[in-house]
C-alpha cells in the first residue's frame, strides 16, 4: 500500500535513503557522491534509474551509459514549468540524441552547479547557449569516437537519433561507450563547438510529452510536504504577532500536555534573526502537533510594526516620492525632464496604487531537517534559490555552507515564494535543537499566509508633457514599494545614474521602450515596509505593477492627446536610439512590440462596437527585463453591471514573441496561466497589512481566481528567429491595465487601484 | 483504533477519533497522493470519495467514516488508466500538479452524476477547487474529453 516503505529499518531511512544508498555507486565526475541523490520526476517515488555499465560525463550537465540512456542534470525547480523536459530537449535536440532515451534528474544543492536559482522567467534563456555546447561536445566526442574506430575522417560521419553514421556503417551512441569514451573538453573548447544551424533543430519546438506530468495525474509525484524518514517528529509553529522584534516573554504549555502524542514546546533562538519570537510545538504527528499548539498560551512584547497597516505604507510612500532627493534615477537616456516639462504646453499627472498580493502557493510551506551520518544538515523540502536558502541556514545553523545540502523535490507551486527559504529555518534550529533528530514542520494555510513575503503594496505617481500638438515631449515614473532585493540579497542591487543602488526586481517595466523624449524613472525604497514586514519576489515581480500604471496611463495620455490608444502607443514605439534593441535576444527592440500589440488588437477586432457596458482594452509590455525581453500584448473584453460594480472579463487575447519556442505546449500553458493571474491580480486578490499582520489567512477570504471566473484566453505566439526569452511570467503583466482599460472603455470611469473591486466600480460610477 | 476501507483494502489506524482523515491516509497510511491545501475545505485539494461521494478529507473526522469505503487518487484506477487520468495526460493539464489529484477526483465525482456536463456545469462543479497555475482552460477541455471517452466506452459495453 505504501510508496514509503519501510523496508530499510536498519539504515533508519525510507525513500531518500534508498537513493542515496543506490546512487553512491555510481561513477563519479570527480565529486563523491555519497551525499548527492536527486529526483527523477517520470519515475515512481522520484528514484532515479539505475545506470547501464559504463558511463560517459562530457560535461557536467548529463551523463550517457553503455545503453545510449542519457540523464541531463537539472538545476532548475520543477513548479509547473516543466523545466526539465525544456531543457533536457534543448541538450538532446544538439547531442542529436533519440527523445525516448532522456531522463531529467533534478539535482541536489552543490557548490559545482554554481548559482540554483529558479525564478525571473530566466531558465529556458540562460540554459540555451549551454545546453547547446554540452550538447554538442557528446555530439563531437561520439563522432570522433566512431570515426576513429572506422578509420574514416570525422568529416564523413553524421550524428542523428541516438547513433552515429558514416555511409552504410552505423552504431549507437551506447555501443561506443561501452567500448570507451572519456573525452573531456575545456571551457574554450566547448565555446568554440559549432552549433547546429536553427533551422536544423528537431525537438526545440516540437510537441513532446512532458516528462514530470504523468505522475501528477496519478498521485505519485514527490513534494517537499511528502518527504519522510524514519524517527521524524513533527513540528507546528507558533507565530509571534509582527515579522521582526517580537520577543517571547511567558510561555504556559500545561493545557498542550493533555494531547496525546505531545512532546515539548521549544522557544527558537534564531542567530541568523529569520524567525524572531517564534515557538515550536514537537509532537508524534501532524494533527498532534498543532492541536497541542493551539493550547500553547504565549506572551510577547510586540515588534514596532504590530503599530503599523496598509494605509501607514502607502501614505508613507507618498511622503517619500514627495522628496525628489529620495531614491535611485534609472539610465533611460535624457532624464533631464525639468526644463522639458516647465515648457510643456500640457501636462497629466496620476497617481496608481496597489494592494498587498499573497503568493497562497497551494503546497503550504514545510521544511524536513536532519543532520545525517556525515554530520551534513540534509534540507527536504522544494526550493527556488537554494544558493541563498543555504546561506541563511548556514548562518541559522553557526556552520559553513558546505554543512548545507537541499534535497530536490518538486514544488507545490512557487511563485517566487520559495525564493526566499526562510520557511526551512525553523525546523533546522528544532533539529538542532534536538541533535540533529529528523523534524518535520508544516505550516498550516493560515500560518503559510502571515510568514508570507507578498508583493509590496505601492504608490506610482506618472507624469507626461505634451506640446502645442499634444504630442509627447517628455515623461517620469516615480514608483515606490518594499524591497525584496534589498531585504535579503543587497549585493543584487544596481547603481541609478545618481549612484543609489536600486531593486531592480521593483521597478522594471518603468524602464519602457516607448520613446518619449527626456525619461526620468525613480525607484523609492519604502523603509516603513521593509521593516514591518518581508516583501518577497511574486510571479511577474515589479513588472506586474509597474505596468498597471504605465500602461494605464498611456491609456490616460492618449486620450489626453485625443487619440486612439492603440495608434497612440504605435507612434511611440518607433525602435529608434535605446529602443532599438541589440544582442540575440533583444534585437527588433520596439518594433517587436508594436507588432504583438498590433496582432492582438486584430484578434479582439480593436475599433469594433460593443453593447452598453461592454467595452475593450489594450495594454502591452516587455515582460520582465530590457536585457531580456518577451514581448507581450492583451486585449481584453469586459462587461460591466453598473448596478452591482461586477466586472466580468469575457475574453482575453495574448500575443507573445518570446523568440524561439522551445515548448511550444508549455509554453501555451505558461501564458495561460500568466494570463490567468493578471486577471486574478487585477479583480480578486490583494490583501492588506493590519497592525503587522496580513488580513486574510485562509481561501475564504483570500480570493484567487476560480473556474467559474476564467474567460476565453487565446495565446497566439510570433514566428521569430531571436534567441529565446522568457515565459513564466510575461503574460502577467499587461493584463490589470488592459482590463482597467477596457473598463474605461465601457463605462467612462478610470480606476487607479489594484485590486479594481465591485465596490471601487461602484463608487467611481457615483463619482463620474 | 479507527477501521474503514481504503481503496478496496481494509485498513487501521490508531488515531484520535477527531484526527481528519487526509492526516490519516498521508501519515498514517503512507498515501500521499492525497494533498493538504487549506484545511479548511475551501480549496479542494484533499478531496477524495467516501462512499463514492467526493468530500474534503481535512474537515472530515476520521470518526465519521468508520467502515466506511474510502478512495484516493492511488484507487481512482489501478493501472493510472481513468479516462480522466488519461485525458488529463492527453492535454497536459498539470502545471505543478499539487491540486490535480484533488481536481481530477471532483471531476470524476462530477461524470459519475453528470456524464455529459456542459461548461457551466464543469464550473458549478468544480468551483470548489482552487488551481494556483490556473490550469482552468485545460481543465475544462480535459473533462469533456473524458465525458466522451465514457460515452464511446458506454456504447461499446451496451453494442
Amino acid at each position: 500500500m505504501s510508496r514509503l516503505p519501510n523496508k530499510n529499518k536498519d539504515s533508519g531511512m525510507t525513500r531518500r535513503g534508498f537513493l542515496i544508498a543506490m546512487t553512491a555507486v555510481g561513477v563519479s565526475f570527480g565529486f563523491p557522491r555519497t551525499s548527492w541523490s536527486a529526483m527523477d520526476p517520470a519515475t515512481e517515488g522520484g528514484a532515479l534509474l539505475p545506470d547501464n555499465g559504463s558511463l560517459y560525463e562530457p560535461s557536467l550537465w548529463y551523463s550517457i551509459d553503455a545503453k545510449g540512456k542519457i540523464k541531463v542534470n537539472i538545476i532548475r525547480a520543477e513548479m509547473g514549468q516543466h523545466v526539465g523536459t525544456s531543457i533536457a530537449r534543448i541538450l538532446a535536440d544538439e547531442l542529436e540524441a533519440n527523445w525516448d532515451d532522456v531522463e531529467i534528474v533534478h539535482v541536489d544543492s552543490h557548490k559545482k552547479w554554481g548559482l540554483m536559482v529558479t525564478g525571473g522567467s530566466w531558465s529556458v534563456s540562460q540554459s540555451w547557449s549551454v545546453y547547446r555546447q554540452a550538447g554538442a561536445a557528446g555530439r563531437t566526442a561520439l563522432l570522433e569516437a566512431a570515426a576513429k574506430k572506422w578509420a574514416v575522417p570525422v568529416g564523413k560521419c553524421h550524428a542523428s537519433n541516438g547513433k552515429i553514421i558514416c555511409g552504410n556503417k552505423e552504431i549507437s551512441y551506447g555501443d561506443l561507450i561501452a567500448a570507451g569514451v572519456t573525452r573531456q573538453f575545456t571551457e574554450a573548447e566547448l565555446k568554440a563547438l559549432p552549433l547546429k544551424p536553427n533551422d536544423d533543430l528537431k525537438l526545440v519546438g516540437k510537441q513532446v510529452t512532458s516528462l514530470d506530468i504523468s505522475n501528477k495525474t496519478t498521485g505519485k509525484t514527490i513534494f517537499g510536504i511528502d518527504a519522510k524518514i524514519d524517527g521524524m517528529v513533527y513540528a507546528a509553529p507558533i507565530l509571534p504577532p509582527t515579522r521582526y522584534g517580537s520577543i517571547v516573554t511567558a510561555v504556559d504549555d500545561s493545557a498542550a500536555k493533555t494531547v496525546k502524542g505531545y512532546q515539548q514546546t521549544l522557544v527558537l533562538e534564531d542567530p541568523s534573526q529569520t524567525v524572531p519570537g517564534w515557538l515550536v510545538v514537537i509532537a508524534d504527528s501532524y494533527y498532534a502537533a498543532h492541536k497541542a499548539a493551539a493550547l500553547v498560551k504565549v506572551s510577547w512584547q510586540a515588534g514596532a510594526a504590530a503599530n503599523v497597516s496598509e494605509v501607514d505604507i502607502i501614505n508613507h510612500g507618498r511622503e517619500l516620492l514627495k522628496d525628489s532627493s529620495k531614491g535611485a534615477i534609472l539610465d533611460t537616456g535624457d532624464v533631464n525632464t525639468e526644463p522639458v516639462f516647465s515648457q510643456a504646453s500640457s501636462t497629466i499627472e496620476y497617481e496608481y496604487l496597489t494592494s498587498t498580493v499573497l503568493h497562497a502557493q497551494m503546497e503550504p510551506l514545510n521544511a524536513l531537517v536532519f543532520q545525517n551520518e556525515d554530520g551534513i544538515w540534509e534540507i527536504h523540502s522544494g526550493c527556488q534559490w537554494q544558493s541563498l536558502t543555504a546561506a541563511v541556514l548556514a548562518a541559522a545553523l553557526g556552520v559553513t555552507e558546505d554543512n548545507i545540502l537541499i534535497r530536490a523535490y518538486m514544488l507545490g507551486g512557487g511563485f517566487g515564494r520559495r525564493l526566499n527559504g526562510d520557511y526551512t529555518v525553523p525546523a533546522a534550529l528544532v533539529s538542532k535543537a534536538l541533535g540533529g533528530k529528523p523534524v518535520k514542520l508544516v505550516f498550516t494555510r493560515a500560518q503559510d499566509l502571515q510568514f508570507d513575503s507578498p508583493r509590496s503594496a505601492s504608490v506610482q505617481q506618472l507624469k507626461m508633457a505634451f506640446n502645442a500638438d499634444k504630442a509627447v515631449i517628455a515623461m517620469e515614473h516615480h514608483a515606490t514599494a518594499g524591497w525584496p532585493t534589498e531585504v535579503m540579497i543587497p549585493v543584487f542591487m544596481p547603481k541609478g545614474v545618481n549612484g543609489q543602488p536600486f531593486d531592480p526586481f521593483s521597478i522594471a517595466g518603468a524602464d519602457h521602450w516607448y520613446s518619449v523624449g527626456a525619461q526620468k524613472v525613480r525607484a523609492v525604497s519604502n523603509d516603513l515596509a521593509n521593516a514591518s514586514f518581508r516583501p518577497g519576489w511574486l510571479r511577474s515581480v515589479g513588472p506586474g505593477w509597474t505596468n498597471w500604471a504605465l500602461e494605464s496611463f498611456m491609456d490616460e495620455a492618449a486620450h489626453h492627446a485625443g487619440k486612439d490608444p492603440l495608434a497612440f502607443r504605435l507612434e511611440l514605439l518607433t525602435a529608434q536610439g535605446l529602443n532599438a534593441g541589440s544582442g540575440p535576444i533583444a534585437s527588433g527592440g520596439s518594433a517587436r512590440q508594436a507588432a504583438v500589440l498590433q496582432k492582438a488588437a486584430e484578434m479582439i477586432g480593436w475599433g469594433t462596437t460593443l453593447p452598453e457596458g461592454s467595452g475593450m482594452g489594450i495594454a502591452s509590455t516587455f515582460g520582465q527585463e530590457r536585457d531580456m525581453p518577451t514581448w507581450v500584448a492583451v486585449a481584453a473584453q469586459v462587461r460591466v453591471d453598473k448596478s452591482t460594480g461586477l466586472v466580468h472579463v469575457e475574453k482575453l487575447q495574448v500575443v507573445v514573441d518570446a523568440g524561439i519556442i522551445v515548448d511550444p505546449n508549455g509554453a501555451q500553458a505558461q501564458c495561460q496561466g500568466a494570463a490567468l493571474w493578471g486577471l486574478s491580480m487585477a479583480l480578486y486578490e490583494g490583501t492588506e497589512l493590519v497592525n503587522g499582520k496580513f488580513k486574510d489567512s485562509n481561501f475564504d477570504s483570500y480570493t484567487p481566481l476560480r473556474i467559474g471566473q476564467t474567460p476565453e484566453v487565446n495565446i497566439e505566439f510570433i514566428v521569430s528567429p531571436y534567441a529565446p526569452s522568457g515565459l513564466g511570467e510575461p503574460a502577467v503583466t499587461p493584463v490589470a491595465p488592459a482590463i482597467a482599460n477596457a473598463i474605461y472603455q465601457a463605462i467612462g470611469v478610470r480606476l487607479r487601484k489594484l485590486p479594481m473591486t465591485a465596490n471601487d466600480v461602484k463608487a467611481a460610477l457615483i463619482k463620474a | 483504533m479507527a477501521k474503514f476501507i481504503l481503496n478496496g483494502k481494509s485498513v487501521a489506524a490508531n488515531v484520535d477519533g477527531d484526527t481528519p482523515l487526509l492526516w490519516v491516509i498521508r501519515d498514517e497510511l503512507d498515501m500521499t497522493g492525497t494533498k493538504f491545501g487549506c484545511g479548511i475545505g475551501t480549496c479542494g485539494a484533499c478531496t477524495v470519495h467516501v462512499g463514492g461521494r467526493a468530500t474534503r478529507s481535512c474537515v472530515t473526522p476520521i470518526s465519521a467514516v468508520e467502515g466506511a469505503s474510502i478512495t484516493t487518487i492511488e484507487g481512482l484506477s489501478e493501472t493510472g488508466a481513468h479516462p480522466l487520468q488519461i485525458s488529463w495526460q492527453k492535454h497536459q493539464v498539470p502545471q505543478c500538479g499539487y491540486c490535480q489529484s484533488g481536481q481530477i477526483m471532483q471531476a470524476a465525482a462530477l461524470l459519475k452524476d453528470i456524464p455529459l456536463p456542459t461548461d457551466a456545469e464543469i464550473d458549478a462543479v468544480m468551483s470548489g477547487n482552487l488551481c494556483r497555475c490556473m490550469t482552468y482552460v485545460r481543465i475544462r477541455e480535459a473533462i469533456h474529453e473524458a465525458a466522451d471517452l465514457m460515452k464511446e466506452a458506454s456504447h461499446v459495453k451496451i453494442a
